[in-house]
């Protein structure tokens, strides 16, 4: 176990340099005049501008700003937005809305999808598996660009049944419409994958063995069938929240929520290269440490599974 | 509600029990699997009778019927699709059909336990063999974790585990086969059943292991005089440990009789034909007999003697008509229209 943890530690460093390489790069090829884009439409004097470049050291090579970059963040320094921030404080403030949009979300999805899974799995063909058949197609149909804006109109604005924004110190009751919005990206997967698991595992061998022992059907399914058919469900629920911590770029926009995604947004819009490349930095360290988390959780689940 | 630890007592109560009425006696039992592409007709009237102490082999093909008439006595049958159509299973006099799902569960791995094929599939991988073996004890008999893991890791020693104290703790893939089947076994016998069934016990193992595996279940069943079936399709094992033989064709017994009898002078045209299909050393170098033809599919059975399409004997009336069980002998039976001619008399 520990070997393995060490070893998904270096993959992960090999992954961290390689996404903030790449991320990087196509920053540094996106920007035209990153300094015009700082001063914005006023003129800037010559002597000003030769003092920014040496600032940011604008006339050195890609490969040496990037170590200057890397350099930066080894030491716990994100850098400074063009808008004069600093990003780590940025994110300091971000995330935190971030964070709790995403796992109310989650809550919500994997609520939803096991309770709902687990029931049309073990009734295959009845009328509510072939219900929520029907609800989860329309739901994986729906864009989030639809989704989001139409469930703000509906019962936002229409019904009033929740507050149709969000704001930097949301309440938990006005992030439920968010959150419920956020939910419906992943639950329809999350879902289908524990019907699947759910019937797969009903037709098992040792199913047959746990009703041989005369166990109460209660127990069968809640003790035996459940245990391994969640073991491809919390995989697939790990790496779904890594995807929504990483920001949730439309639910945020629309709900004006100033998490991780909004800023991430403005940022790709004004072409701040290193707002963007410090916050995308820093969402590659959360997904990475959350599918480590979720590798560990696989192996807890399923014995079978050998980290030597 | 009444608590676990007086399910004996509860047993003792259920309606028509007799100590002295038949440990197990299935009679005419008709099971049907219900599906889209048509009725299945997986056993069609399958009739045999155990006592304590005995060994009652159940020969076939594949696809005969014997596991699902094993599920069947069980009760763990998925209806739908699988339904029991007609018949009877008494245990010691009382109808297990007629009762409750409740019921039946005091009589299943009680009085009635069953093991499986392949024990890799049959256990659990995701628990350990210590919770899958203490389980039985705590929901059966309401001992305490700690009580029901000492219990368990007596099971083991009895089912000669080395070192079972330490092995309690791992989980069925880090068994061996023939230690895995010994695990499936030490289940079935947790709670002391009165008969055993045992499904095709030694098919998934090696050879060596198989006859280890025998030993072992055949001396059980001598010390606790326990009642056996044995399903099989292997004429060796039959051979070995069975007192009588109930042999199946297209879901029907057609031939019932004490294991001396089956080799020496087989009643029916499908056993003799099953005994002729045996290698034989003193016939090395000839082509093996084979039964020829498939055994037919249950969703559509040939009238008449199910086997008239496979059988030399074969003529008109094996069309028309099916063949009653004639009485040979004591405890021995065969359908067979002309059975004169199998036996040579």
């Amino acid at each position: 176990m520990f070997r393995f943890i060490v070893r998904r530690l270096l993959q992960m460093v090999l992954t961290f340099f390689g996404a903030t390489f790449l991320v990087y790069a196509l920053m540094f090829a996106a920007q035209s005049d990153p300094i015009q884009a700082l001063v914005g439409e006023r003129p800037i004097t010559d002597s000003q501008r030769a003092a920014l470049t040496e600032r940011y050291h604008l006339n050195d090579s890609f490969l040496q700003q990037y170590w200057y970059y890397v350099k930066g963040l080894l030491t716990g320094d994100l850098g400074t937005s063009l808008t004069g921030r600093r990003i780590s404080d940025m994110l300091a403030d971000a995330w935190p809305v971030t964070l709790r949009l995403s796992l109310m979300a989650i809550i919500f999805a994997a609520t939803i999808a096991i309770v709902a899974g687990v029931v049309s799995g073990i009734r295959r063909g009845s009328i509510f598996d072939n219900a929520t058949l029907f609800v989860t197609l329309i739901v994986l149909a729906m864009p989030i660009v639809v989704l989001a804006p139409l469930a703000q109109l509906i019962f936002g604005i229409k019904l009033g049944w929740f507050p149709p924004t969000a704001g930097r110190d949301a309440t938990l009751y006005q992030l439920l419409l968010p959150a419920a919005v956020l939910a419906s990206l992943v639950v329809a997967t999350e879902l289908r994958v524990t019907r699947a698991s759910v019937a797969e595992n009903m037709r098992a061998d040792y199913v047959r063995t746990a009703r041989a022992k005369a166990l109460t059907r209660s127990r069968v399914i809640g003790v035996h069938v459940l245990r391994n058919s969640l073991i491809p469900v919390v995989t697939l629920i790990g790496v779904d929240i890594g995807g929504l911590m990483s920001g949730a770029i439309v639910t945020e926009k629309v709900f004006n929520i100033p998490g991780v995604g909004f800023n991430l947004f403005r940022g790709i819009r004004t072409e701040d290269g290193p707002l963007v490349v410090g916050f995308v930095s820093f969402l590659v360290i959360v997904f990475l440490v959350v599918n480590l988390l979720v590798d560990l959780l696989y192996a807890v689940l399923d014995p079978r599974i050998r980290y030597e | 509600m009444t608590g676990v630890t007086d399910i004996r007592a509860q047993i003792d109560a259920l309606p028509g029990l007799d100590p002295r009425a038949p440990l197990l006696h299935v009679e005419d039992l008709h099971v049907e699997f219900r599906t889209r592409d048509g009725v299945a007709k997986a056993v069609n009237g399958a009739s045999f009778h155990l006592s304590a102490g005995e060994t009652l082999a159940i020969l076939g093909e594949s696809g005969c019927g014997k596991s699902v008439t094993a599920q069947a006595v069980m009760g763990i049958l998925d209806t739908p699709p699988a339904h029991i159509t007609n018949g009877t299973v008494r245990y010691r006099g009382v109808d297990l059909l007629g009762l409750s799902e409740q019921e039946r569960r005091k009589v299943r791995a009680n009085r009635i336990a069953m093991i499986f094929q392949d024990a890799l599939s049959a256990l659990n991988p995701v628990y350990t063999v210590g919770f899958q073996l203490g389980e039985l004890f705590r929901k059966h008999r309401g001992l305490s974790r700690k009580d029901a893991k000492r219990r368990a890791v007596e099971s083991l020693d009895q089912v000669r585990i080395p070192a079972a104290g330490q092995r309690i703790n791992d989980y069925p893939h880090q068994f061996s086969g023939g230690m895995r089947q010994r695990v499936m076994i030490a289940m079935a016998l947790a709670l002391d059943p009165e008969v055993l069934i045992a499904d095709e016990p030694t098919t998934a193992l090696d050879v060596t292991v198989q006859a280890q595996i025998m030993r072992l279940l055949a001396e059980l069943q001598r010390q606790r005089t326990m009642g056996l079936i044995l399903i099989t399709h292997d004429m060796g094992v039959v051979a070995d440990v069975a007192d009588r033989v109930s042999v199946m064709y297209a879901g029907k017994v057609v031939e019932e009789a004490p294991v001396y009898d089956i080799y020496g002078r087989p009643a029916h045209p499908y056993t003799q034909a099953l005994l002729a299909s045996i290698p034989r050393l003193d016939l090395k170098g000839r082509p093996l007999n084979v039964i020829r033809g498939l055994p037919p599919a249950l969703t559509d059975i040939p009238s008449g003697c199910a086997f008239h399409p496979r059988c030399g004997y074969a003529r008109e009336i094996c069309r028309q008509e099916q063949p009653p069980a004639y009485r040979i002998a004591p405890h021995r039976e065969s359908r067979c229209h002309f059975i004169r001619e199998v036996l040579g008399v």
